[in-house]
């Protein structure tokens, strides 16, 4: 099993923080599991033009297709103008529309305040549905008061992360078998 | 309808598309050479014409994974390799292209052919190929309107004077050769959405339009909005003839079928678009109300039938090679075509 994370921002630490920590624990649990971290911060990503991701080059390409790859994504975001930033949405727009098709997708939130709570129910997650991803529906929300210099010290958090990453992996593996059996059921 | 020589009269025509795409057989990983390939593709027009099939039509892309880019080439070689077929391009892109070199082309293919040859002008579906040959792909649009207004000036005058973006201009410029009977049918190639089948409709051209899969009713939306258009324009529908592309493949049954060609497509649509074809839309595709022309020789005659019905098309062009499949297999393929398929829908669509 492949899964990603991505850390959707090219600013800040919060994000980067939670996600290195839920891709530690993927590793520690799952030693199996090929765990990926990508920061969008560490890479050069063009717009999107329209075009086919494999047609990408460059970093751009080498995130594209790392996420195709992926039977799982986590995707880390912070919250900017009360929505997404603008360097996660421009990852989804160079995907194909059905990018995320039997692909369990899961969400780890970090925000200044509990103020934007709904923003995933009302922005994220409209657009992976609209991509056919297989949404793991509880995500962790991260507030500020969660950091302390780069590492969270809230215990609820880590122990809620722990629950995504178990729930991530459930999910996926559950999904797959069944998607498999479905399949073979086709006879072809 | 003469005009595109074509004679609804005769039933509706059936013809064989190949992108020319150069894929490994996913049941042995094995890859042919370019070079048998290209015969293979040569081969398959000559049996295609012995078995009946009306029309043969090879692609270019310039891309991994493909053979054809010279596609012209490859067409003229069939001209010369056959008598009755006709030719044609599936499809040419003329946005990247110089639309007096295409002319030139193809115009020489139809007196080598004598008279067979058709040019189908499309825009390409991926985008490699404008830096490979230069273009900017923030013109895709532009490109190909402008160049296919000048490819059909070149068709319809002979004297042609003409200025615009993006070619130099031309001054009392005589395009030569001239096509066999003076004219040669150039349709335009679309994809799914209804967007450039309007366009095509507006310019009063016939449509080549590509459907790959799902209901056949989903498609029926853009052939309407393409006769609407052309209606508002001026012209005839009724004198526009209509293509329709797609996947096919028959075995003796449709179980079978699916089981022999779904490899093939799943992998050939992973390595060109990054996504194969999921499982479940491929077996909704074996519903008689779903476009994909996969099945027994039975199941595909009801589709087309049902097709036929919905669309009211001249033409339909099946691609049966895609994905690496094996020689034998098309081979197979084209006899379930002339002995079962074709007499089938010849039956039903010609008016006695």
């Amino acid at each position: 099993m492949k899964i990603v994370g991505i850390s959707g921002s090219i600013v800040g630490s919060k994000t980067r923080t939670a996600m290195d920590y839920t891709v530690k624990v993927i590793k520690e649990k799952y030693p199996d599991i090929e765990a990926t971290l990508i920061d969008l911060a560490e890479y050069d990503i063009q717009f999107s033009d329209g075009r086919n991701y494999l047609e990408y080059e460059g970093d751009t390409g080498y995130v594209t297709k790392m996420i195709m790859e992926a039977d799982a994504l986590i995707i880390g975001t912070p919250v900017f103008q009360a929505a997404i930033p603008a360097t996660l949405k421009n990852i989804f727009d160079l995907l194909p529309e059905k990018a995320f098709l039997d692909k369990v997708v899961s969400m780890l939130v970090t925000a200044g305040s509990s103020k934007h709570y709904l923003m995933v129910d009302q922005q994220l997650k409209p657009i992976l549905s609209y991509m056919k991803a297989q949404l793991v529906q509880t995500y962790v929300f991260i507030e500020e008061k969660d950091f302390y210099r780069k590492e969270i010290i809230n215990d609820d958090v880590l122990f809620r992360i722990d629950r995504l990453v178990e729930d991530t992996v459930l999910l996926t593996e559950t999904y797959t078998e069944i998607r498999k059996a479905k399949e073979a059921e086709y006879g072809f | 309808m003469e005009k595109y020589r074509m004679d609804p009269s005769k039933g509706m025509e059936f013809g064989l598309y190949t992108l020319g795409d150069h894929i490994p057989d996913p049941h042995t990983g094995e890859r042919i050479s370019a070079e048998q390939r290209i015969h293979e593709i040569i081969e398959l027009a000559q049996l295609a014409e012995q078995a009946g099939i009306d029309f043969f039509s090879v692609g270019e892309s310039h891309q991994e994974y493909f053979t054809t880019q010279a596609h012209s080439v490859v067409l003229a070689a069939i001209a010369q390799a056959t008598e009755k077929i006709k030719i044609a391009s599936s499809s040419t892109i003329i946005s990247t292209s110089d639309p007096v070199r295409v002319f030139e082309d193809f115009a020489t293919i139809d007196l080598i052919s004598k008279g067979r040859a058709e040019i189908i002008a499309g825009r390409a579906s991926r985008v490699g190929l404008f830096d490979l040959l230069g273009y900017n792909v923030r013109d895709y649009e532009e490109l190909f309107e402008e160049k296919f207004e000048l490819l059909l000036k070149i068709a319809q005058e002979e004297v042609v004077n003409w200025s615009g973006q993006f070619r130099a201009p031309l001054k009392n410029a005589a395009v030569i050769p001239r096509p066999k009977n003076g004219s040669m049918p150039i349709w335009r190639a679309v994809g799914g959405p209804p967007a450039s089948a309007i366009k095509a409709g507006y310019a009063g051209v016939p449509m080549f339009i590509a459907t790959l899969g799902g209901p056949a009713t989903s498609f029926k939306y853009s052939i309407d909005a393409y006769r609407e258009a052309a209606k508002r324009s001026g012209f005839d529908p009724s004198e526009l003839p209509i293509s329709t592309a797609g996947f096919f493949y028959a075995a003796e049954t449709t179980q079978q079928a699916q089981k022999e060609i779904y490899p093939h497509v799943n992998q050939g649509m992973q390595l060109i678009n990054g996504r194969g074809y999921p499982k479940q839309q491929f077996a909704q595709g074996a519903d008689t109300k779903d476009v994909m022309n996969v099945g027994s020789p039975q199941q595909i005659i009801e589709k087309i039938l049902y097709q036929y019905e919905q669309f009211g098309h001249q033409r339909y062009i099946a691609q049966m090679d895609f994905g690496g499949v094996p020689f034998d297999k098309l081979k197979k393929n084209i006899e379930l075509i002339g002995t079962e398929i074709l007499p089938a829908i010849k039956k039903y669509t010609a008016k006695n």
